[in-house]
């Protein structure tokens, strides 16, 4: 608990400092608020807003889920058939880095032509296609890149393809999986609330921060991004908790070392 | 069944094989060798790197198939062996599963074969008490060191009495004092189990401690240039400062020498 609490402490300690020093220069110095409103003012604004905020959040956490849920799905699908089919990895991976090079959320407006402007769609396939490239680049990287004499073994065991996957490829592609998975929550939060700014639906926090901004109240823009943030660090932090009872080999290795 | 008696457990016959064939990049790496392995035999193949000898192993195993010859094992296709799960294997790296822990690394090739949960724990401890990991079951391979992590492979090498076992380098990776240990465990373990053993190595003493029988390989394209009789019978510690010992060392060395050109 104590070892807990010493690991944790560091951030937590340098954050609250930042946060009282950013309270402190703008009580202190009082700019115009406009320019950057005080953490308190921020909280209260989310407070206050917390009815618009709420449904914000639900609707882009929507999104969001929904399209890391496909991203992930279509990612781990399309490592599992390149790891399985050289034809297919000579064809789709280049295919996918060349692809993966294109500023997506930059399509958000031809997007919002294909499914309307006020549709979700255009925002979830956005997030999903961000979500994609991460997973399906590590995860193949994690199926195929593996000790050839870990293969030759199974194949002296008579193992099928599938066990080799099964037994083999899969376990060894997890950390990979979840590198990217973990970058992959912070970039659907990005995508989602970007790709609303051009269209979706307008309950949304895309909108709402662009709303407030533009009626200048700036403390509810703000709070805003921090119900974003908020979903951000949730999702880590959920890919951390699945992480750990997805591989409780690496804890115990860990600890091994430590101890 | 007498007829059975007299197939040997691996028989190579007239075997060449040659990578990237006709490509520019084209390798001859065996050129017509023929081995035959006796059964329980402990055989070993000796030579430098890239001699072919890891190739030989693979042939065997059927992991990869020869460009000409054939490899029987117990008078059938190397093939159907590989599926009559005929071999046990070990390589220089432990080549353990993360993953796993030690037990479910041992019951891995049993899982794939269809035993129940518990048959395979029993026999997963049993393999820990014949190479003395007793206890180790629950940890995970990187908590251990090399040398236990080699004999976790060996083990599971082992757990489904394969006829016979293809080691490649198993203690290339292991110090010196470590690897005179894990060759007394293996000698015993060979003298509990009576596995025919075929195994690969560029150590000179170590081939000739624990063979019966030493094939010498000459380098690229590989090919069988000489049989050493070891013949050390019992062997112990003292095995490796006796005269015996020294004599067949000497006479391996020798067999590697490489021949120079006539003046």
């Amino acid at each position: 608990m104590i070892e807990r609490l010493r690991s944790m402490s560091p951030p937590i300690i340098v954050g609250i400092v930042g946060l009282v020093a950013w309270e402190l220069v703008l009580q202190v110095l009082q700019p115009d608020g406009f320019v950057l409103p005080p953490p308190s003012d921020i909280v209260a604004s989310l407070i206050a807003t917390w009815d618009a905020i709420w449904i914000a959040v639900q609707s882009t956490g929507f999104v969001i889920v929904t399209g890391l849920l496909f991203g992930i799905a279509w990612g781990v699908l399309g490592a599992l058939v390149v790891s399985w089919y050289r034809l297919a990895d000579e064809m789709l991976t280049p295919l996918a880095i060349g692809v993966s090079a294109i500023p997506i959320i930059a399509l958000a407006p031809i997007f919002n032509a294909w499914f309307g402007l006020l549709s979700p769609r255009s925002n979830q396939l956005i997030v999903v296609l961000l979500v994609f490239f991460p997973i399906f680049i590590n995860t193949t990287r994690g199926l195929t890149d593996i000790d050839p004499d870990q293969i030759d073994l199974m194949r002296s065991y008579g193992a099928s393809r599938w066990q080799i996957t099964k037994e083999v490829r899969i376990p060894n592609a997890m950390p990979f999986f979840f590198t990217a998975l973990k970058i992959s929550a912070a970039l659907a939060v990005i995508a989602a609330i970007v790709s609303e700014y051009f269209g979706g639906r307008q309950d949304a926090l895309g909108p709402l921060i662009v709303q407030n901004a533009g009626l200048a109240r700036y403390p509810d823009a703000w709070a805003a991004v921090l119900a974003g943030s908020l979903i951000g660090i949730g999702l880590y932090a959920l890919a951390r908790v699945v992480e750990r009872f997805a591989m409780p080999w690496q804890t115990a290795v860990n600890q091994g070392v430590e101890g | 069944m007498s007829a059975t008696e007299t197939v040997p457990a691996v028989e190579a016959t007239s075997v060449t094989k040659i990578f990237n064939r006709g490509k520019p990049n084209e390798i001859l790496a065996l050129d017509d060798v023929s081995v035959a392995v006796g059964r329980n035999e402990f055989m070993t193949l000796i030579g430098p790197s890239g001699c072919g000898k890891s190739t030989l192993l693979r042939l065997m195993a059927a992991l990869t198939h020869p460009s000409d010859g054939e490899i029987s094992v117990h008078g059938k296709p190397a093939d159907q062996a590989r599926q009559d799960r005929d071999y046990g294997m070990a390589f220089q790296t432990a080549g353990l599963f993360d993953w796993r822990t030690v037990s479910q690394n041992i019951e891995l090739p049993l899982q794939l074969m269809g035993w129940s949960k518990s048959d395979r724990r029993e026999r997963a401890d049993e393999m820990l008490d014949l190479v003395r990991l007793e206890g180790f079951g629950g940890h995970y391979p990187r908590e251990l060191s090399g040398g236990m992590q080699q004999r976790v492979a060996i083990a599971r090498a082992l757990s489904f009495s394969p006829s016979i076992l293809l080691m490649d380098e198993p203690f290339g990776a292991l110090d010196e004092i470590t690897r005179e240990h894990m060759q007394a465990e293996l000698l015993r373990i060979w003298d509990e189990t009576h596995t025919t053993v075929v195994f690969v190595t560029h150590s000179i003493p170590e081939a000739v401690f624990l063979s019966e029988r030493v094939l010498v390989m000459s380098p690229r394209p590989g090919t069988i240039s000489a049989e050493v009789i070891v013949d050390l019978g019992h062997r112990d510690f003292d095995t490796r400062e006796s005269e015996k010992f020294f004599e067949r060392v000497t006479a391996v060395r020798e067999a590697l020498r490489v021949p120079e050109e006539p003046a």
